[in-house]
């Protein structure tokens, strides 16, 4: 499959992303109360409030160097308690779309996975768990990954719930969809 | 009663039983679900990960589908992640006419328009508020008694649009639970986060999630769930979480609908509770008792 290699360093196209970001948390005061509401700040190298200040500050090396927003488990928690009613979920969104744009190399097993996630939704229209998993491990090119899931996927077969067959629909249903929102998403 | 249904795309797979369980509880309680005709993917957490428009479009489309097909009647939304996919879509464009010319630009291309006429509910709200305890407590011939519940709500069905729970402390499934003749479990978990798509991205975290999930419900039947995602990372990781925490973490896994349709009198295959992951032994001598 083409497609571009991965890019290692952030800094060319990293800044125009963070100004995104940077508007969307920019009356943050800092209170940590996004920190003590994330199910997943125990994983993270920068807590969620020290990442919004790097953010604020325009450090795209530090934010771009952190696993933070990829452990986001997106349960608005945070969102649901700013006292600044900060759309925070919103905004550890906006950085995986940067993180998945740009193709930083970091974030690369994560970001292949909804990459290839939506791959298979642009060819059938619904998702086919069997397809995108096979998209995305021919992606990563690690021979040993596939092992990881191959238990479940044996145990989801078995209950005649991984359909062995490609899905028959209209041939690339959303193909138009996608075409233009790229186009929008690039013209802005 | 009757509501637009989209499924979803976990409903056609990994999770049948929640589709079947589903149906059979709302055809009993004299529900009628009319598909979304051509429904596509609501863009499941991938989209918003990688393009913020197509976050809006993907749902969108949807949304238009159904207006389309009749504009007077709700949408019901079983899985929690869809639910909350469509329901972004109805809030966000209701407030912002610009965000709704872009995403109509985008729709025209397949001949669609979104003029946000319905509302986006999901099973467990449709449940709790339109149906509620009294539908189903005089309809219950195989009444689950002794039977100890922990309802578990997950993230994305209360938040962040806390539309007909409390987003922090759920309540909602209690009754439902408690008019099939079963107990509620008590325990503070209900509304905290599985991991969602760590299981596959990033294993160690979502399984420590998972894991404190697992133990607080140490004592329950069962544990019922309203997305296919929890229910997946609840009743697929048993033993890792387990080995985990060095401490037998297995337990019943059931969809909220599944339980509703074996006081009802459903049968195993009914509720397709041979499809569950995590069932134990009782649950289907359970399911065998033959109804009152």
């Amino acid at each position: 499959m083409n497609r571009p290699p991965d890019t290692d360093v952030t800094a060319v196209h990293a800044p125009d992303h963070l100004a995104l970001v940077r508007q969307m948390v920019q009356s943050c005061i800092q209170c940590g109360t996004c920190t003590g509401s994330c199910p997943n700040a125990f994983a993270m190298d920068l807590t969620p409030r020290q990442l919004w200040r790097h953010v604020l500050l325009g450090r795209s090396e530090a934010v771009f160097h952190s696993r933070t927003f990829t452990l986001c488990s997106a349960c608005y928690f945070c969102t649901l308690r700013c006292p600044r009613g900060l759309h925070l979920t919103e905004a550890m969104h906006a950085l995986k779309q940067a993180a998945a744009r740009e193709r930083l190399k970091l974030y690369r097993p994560v970001t292949a996975f909804f990459r290839q996630f939506m791959e298979s939704v642009r060819r059938h229209g619904r998702v086919n768990e069997l397809e995108f998993m096979t998209l995305y491990f021919a992606e990563m090119k690690n021979p040993l990954l596939p092992l990881r899931y191959s238990g479940l996927g044996l145990r989801l077969a078995a209950k005649g719930k991984l359909p062995l067959r490609w899905p028959l629909r209209r041939k690339r249903p959303l193909e138009a969809l996608f075409r233009k929102a790229a186009e929008l998403e690039e013209g802005r | 009663m009757k509501y637009h249904s989209y499924p979803g795309c976990s409903l056609e797979g990994t999770a049948l039983e929640y589709d079947r369980s589903t149906r059979a509880v709302l055809a009993l309680l004299g529900v009628e679900l009319a598909e979304i005709e051509d429904w596509t993917c609501c863009g499941a957490s991938a989209a918003e990960a990688t393009s913020g428009l197509m976050a809006l479009v993907l749902p969108a489309r949807n949304l238009a589908l159904a207006e389309r097909q009749a504009a007077s009647m709700d949408i019901l939304v079983p899985c929690s992640a869809c639910y909350l996919n469509l329901k972004n879509v109805q809030e966000k464009t209701r407030k912002d006419p610009p965000l709704t010319a872009k995403i109509n630009t985008v729709l025209g291309e397949e001949q669609l328009h979104l003029h946000g006429r319905l509302r986006v509910r999901h099973l467990l709200d449709v449940l709790a508020t339109d149906l509620g305890p009294e539908a189903i407590r005089p309809k219950v011939v195989r009444p689950l008694t002794g039977l100890r519940i922990a309802p578990y709500y997950g993230c994305q069905c209360l938040r962040p649009y806390a539309g007909f729970d409390d987003p922090e402390l759920p309540v909602s499934m209690e009754p439902l639970i408690r008019a099939t003749g079963a107990e509620v479990f008590p325990w503070k978990m209900g509304g905290r986060c599985c991991g969602a798509s760590h299981m596959s991205t990033q294993r160690a975290v979502g399984l420590e999630l998972v894991a404190g999930l697992l133990e607080s419900a140490c004592g329950a039947d069962a544990v019922v769930t309203v997305c296919p995602m929890c229910q997946m990372n609840l009743e697929a990781f048993q033993g890792p979480a387990g080995r985990l925490r060095r401490h037998d973490l297995h337990i019943s896994i059931l969809y909220l609908p599944q339980l509703i349709g074996l006081a009802l009198g459903l049968t195993e295959q009914g509720v397709g509770l041979t499809c569950n992951l995590a069932v134990s032994r009782d649950w289907e001598s359970h399911a065998r008792t033959p109804v009152m």
